[in-house]
């Protein structure tokens, strides 16, 4: 398994590579620069900011010049926010939209799976019916208007919840709700389909046979086989957090990672696009490793080769 | 039997929950006629000691709080709590002492003498002195500082070649004559110039921090301020903190402990967090929910007529509007203006029948001969000039209203086409790009013809307007070269102030309006929302508010 783990985070340096000469490309074939704006700098100065961000070198220089420094992890200044470096910027950001991604995909997992689970085994009655509902809703209402109606109901019109910002664990409890509300809908419909199948298969009828409790049967022989299709899941999951949050991140004033993306692109902060584009990267294939190796481990079938 | 069960299960559950939603929002939503509702949670936020924070929500998150390279209102909130200049504003929008105490203007008002505070401080307690201010003067027009308001200073004697990078920044015609006396010399009479100085290019920095910690001394920690406050504080997008800087040579009368600065982006979330209690002040109010704030709170609401200009430019370059200006003439009477702003923006916006806004102090502004006429008149005399330019129901005029996405801009593009296409039967396209794309078009000047602009004045002084449209001005988008109007701006930018340059000045108002190479549409109206227990708050057109000047009466 190590060696599997080895091979896979080789084979990913140069995805890493692709990825970042592609974003390194359409970040400059936007028209527009970092330093265009309604007031027309004067050209001296202008002259300057460029070679103070080697601008003014030609592209495969600059490009050259950018992949040395992310080898030694520096990720440059930011040009749209002068007085920070994207390193800063990603350090700050990052716990952040990791608890509050972590947050999220652990509300989906908590609460999709047992509903998943409780669907199945009572199929076709009302806790099914009841469960399957929410879980279209869920999938249904988009999260940035859930967010808006979640802050109506839960910190204007009442006084339970803040509406935003950062403090202590009640500022998440609204945007983790938001954020993983769709998720937890995808994995109760997906652990309700798979365990469905897996109570009619073989072993299950050899545990029940042989006098197991329901309780066991469920939990211990049932529950790591319904699970797969999750765990597969959860790769693409990862990836719809983030680009979920972007907006999630906006609308409660949450200062992720996420929102850098677009800012960042809007004002053509071309490191600190890479930078977070980059981080992400690292992010979703460490993640996926992560996927896989749990598969093998749930799974004893699955071998690597 | 079991179908039409579980169907009845399904609409029982449905039911439940939508009466559980109601149950939750609460009945009697705002939908009676006139009776708006806007729950709104009175709550500052004060501290046990009796000290009260005011929590300011401050739209987008300054670039950078270095007061020679910011620009933005966000930016210049934050740094006018932080620093003061030689000159301030005053709540009322008068420019009044700051560090400096008196000034003297020689005769022929080329040399203005400043005499500094004896008790201005830094934060850190080291005297504010005149050396301070030349550092801070010569690092603002200096090129490597890259200031995009460098150009403010550029009635100081030898700026101009500083900025060109001709000339060393030492060579600025600033002088501290002792530690209290600072002497700056001008190219010609300036009459705003004591407006610039209260602009934050012109606020001091001190030396120390800028050479030691250099990008990183606007930090918490390494900033070193001579205003009211100083930086606890500041997380991206999150939040700036603020305390009180006790070495402030007014702070006695300081009332705030804190302040707190939220950047936050969308509108709606400041909205919602101004009503959940979270926010004291609001800068921004989405504009589908204007009619119900003004309605449900009123006595919260401020609408303050500020120094801005929304203008759609003509590229003069090439046709249709090259050579043309009964077409430009007609185009821009052909626009009622009162509709988009009673009808479209609905914010109290003023509507534009000249160049420079209403609110500019001392001068009173030439308008369009047409303004007083009557809407049939006007559309009648317009049809006429569009006829005169050569443009009939055969041969309709093609034409191109470019914008920068925004829902804003898109409503008004739509209703100028409308109103185009309806008086003077024109052909109109409608094109936007986003903002940095747009820049870049408008910028080239290769194939626009109409586009959205806007102007925000930097001093309360006609000038700022009146010099965009000098055909040496930065851009120059429009491509307008008038000699008669920039030998006009020239010369009113330099005679003192008194009814020859109001002359003056409205001669080259009237020459522009009547060459029409921008259409001016509304002056803009910045809009608040403040809690009831905000006292000190008094509208002015600058939109300058210092936390200083406010208190909080729980």
């Amino acid at each position: 398994m190590l060696g599997y783990a080895a091979k896979r985070l080789l084979g990913a340096i140069p995805t890493l590579f692709i990825l970042l000469t592609l974003a390194f490309v359409m970040m400059r074939a936007a028209p527009g620069g970092p330093f265009d704006m309604d007031r027309e700098l004067p050209p001296e100065v202008r002259a300057n900011l460029e070679a103070k961000y080697h601008l003014d070198e030609p592209l495969i220089a600059q490009y050259g010049r950018y992949l040395w420094d992310v080898v030694h992890f520096d990720f440059g200044p930011s040009f749209q926010y002068r007085d920070v470096t994207v390193n800063q910027l990603i350090e700050a950001g990052f716990p952040v939209s990791a608890t509050l991604g972590g947050a999220s995909l652990l509300f989906a997992l908590v609460l999709g799976i047992p509903l998943g689970m409780l669907a199945a085994l009572r199929q076709n009655r009302i806790t099914d019916y009841l469960a399957m509902t929410t879980a279209m809703l869920g999938i249904s209402i988009p999260n940035f208007v859930l967010a808006p109606l979640m802050i109506l109901v839960f910190a204007v019109y009442n006084d339970w919840l803040p509406a935003g910002g950062l403090g202590g664990w009640q500022n998440y409890v609204l945007p983790v709700v938001a954020l993983g509300t769709a998720m937890m809908a995808y994995v109760a419909r997906l652990v309700r389909a798979s365990t469905i199948e897996v109570m009619r298969s073989n072993y299950v009828r050899t545990a029940r046979a042989k006098g197991l409790s329901s309780l066991r049967v469920i939990c211990v022989h049932a529950l790591p086989a319904s699970l797969t299709p999750v765990v597969s899941f959860l790769g693409p999951a990862a990836a719809g957090i983030i680009t979920g949050s972007v907006v999630i991140e906006t609308i409660f004033g949450i200062p992720g990672l996420g929102q850098f993306f677009v800012i960042g692109a809007l004002n053509r902060d071309y490191t600190l696009v890479m930078g977070v584009v980059l981080f992400y990267g690292i992010l979703i294939v460490l993640f996926n490793l992560l996927v896989d190796l749990l598969y093998g481990w749930l799974d004893p079938r699955v071998t690597y080769s | 039997m079991r179908n039409s069960r579980a169907c009845l299960r399904a609409a029982v559950v449905a039911m439940a929950i939508a009466t559980l939603g109601t149950a939750l929002v609460g009945c009697g939503n705002g939908n009676d006629a006139g009776r708006a509702k806007l729950p709104v949670k009175i709550s500052p936020k004060v501290a046990e000691d009796g000290t009260a924070t005011l929590r300011r929500g401050n739209g987008a998150e300054p670039g950078t709080l270095d007061p020679h390279q910011a620009r933005g209102v966000p930016a210049a909130n934050i740094i006018r709590d932080m620093y003061e200049g030689l000159i301030s504003i005053s709540p009322d929008g008068e420019t009044e002492p700051g560090d400096a105490e008196s000034w003297t203007v020689s005769d022929d008002q080329l040399t203005y003498t400043f005499t500094l505070r004896d008790n201005a401080r830094w934060s850190d307690g080291s005297p504010v002195t005149a050396s301070d201010y030349v550092y801070s003067l010569r690092r603002a027009v200096a090129p490597d500082t890259a200031s995009p308001y460098a150009e403010l200073h550029l009635p100081i004697v030898h700026a101009r070649e500083i900025i060109n990078g001709k000339a060393d920044p030492d060579t600025l015609g600033v002088k501290a004559i002792d530690e209290h006396t600072l002497e700056i010399r001008l190219n010609a009479p300036t009459p705003y110039f004591i407006g610039t100085l209260a602009h934050p290019s012109s606020f001091p920095v001190k030396r120390s921090a800028v050479e030691r910690y250099g990008n990183a001394f606007t930090q918490p920690g390494n900033a070193v301020t001579n205003g009211a406050y100083t930086m606890t504080s500041w997380r991206v997008n999150s939040m700036i903190a603020l305390t009180r800087n006790s070495k402030y040579w007014d702070n006695a009368n300081t009332a705030i402990e804190r302040v707190e600065f939220y950047p936050i982006a969308d509108a709606n979330s400041e909205l919602s967090r101004y009503q959940a209690g979270e926010l004291d002040w609001a800068g921004v109010i989405p504009p589908s929910r204007l009619e119900t704030v003004k309605m449900a709170i009123p006595s919260q609401f401020h609408a303050v007529p500020t120094l801005g200009v929304y203008y759609y430019g003509l590229n003069l370059r090439n046709p249709p509007f090259k050579d043309a200006p009964k077409l430009r003439q007609a185009l821009s009477m052909a626009i009622d203006r009162q509709v988009i702003v009673d009808k479209i923006t609905r914010g109290e916006e003023v509507p534009a029948y000249s160049w420079i806004p209403s609110v500019v102090e001392g001068y009173d502004s030439a308008q369009f001969e047409w303004t007083k006429l009557s809407d049939d008149k006007r559309e009648a005399q317009a049809k006429r000039l569009y006829a005169e330019a050569g443009y009939s129901a055969e041969k309709p005029l093609q034409v191109e209203i470019r914008y920068n996405s925004n829902e804003g801009n898109k409503k008004i593009a739509s209703v100028i086409s409308a109103m185009w296409r309806g008086v003077l039967g024109a052909d109109v396209t409608l094109r936007n790009e986003e903002w940095k794309v747009y820049l870049d078009s408008v910028r080239q000047g290769a194939d626009t013809q109409a586009f959205r602009m806007a102007w925000i004045g930097d001093y309360n002084d006609p000038n700022t307007f009146f010099e965009l449209m000098n055909s040496g001005f930065g851009l120059n988008a429009t491509g307008y070269h008038s000699a008669e109007y920039d030998r006009l701006q020239e010369q009113s930018a330099h005679m003192p102030d008194g009814s020859e340059r109001n002359e003056t000045m409205h001669a080259a108002e009237a020459q522009l309006l009547a060459d029409s190479p921008v259409i001016p549409i509304y002056f803009y109206t910045s809009k608040y929302l403040i809690k009831p227990y905000v006292s000190g708050f008094e509208g002015n057109p600058l939109d300058i508010y210092y936390s200083k000047d406010l208190a909080i009466e729980p």
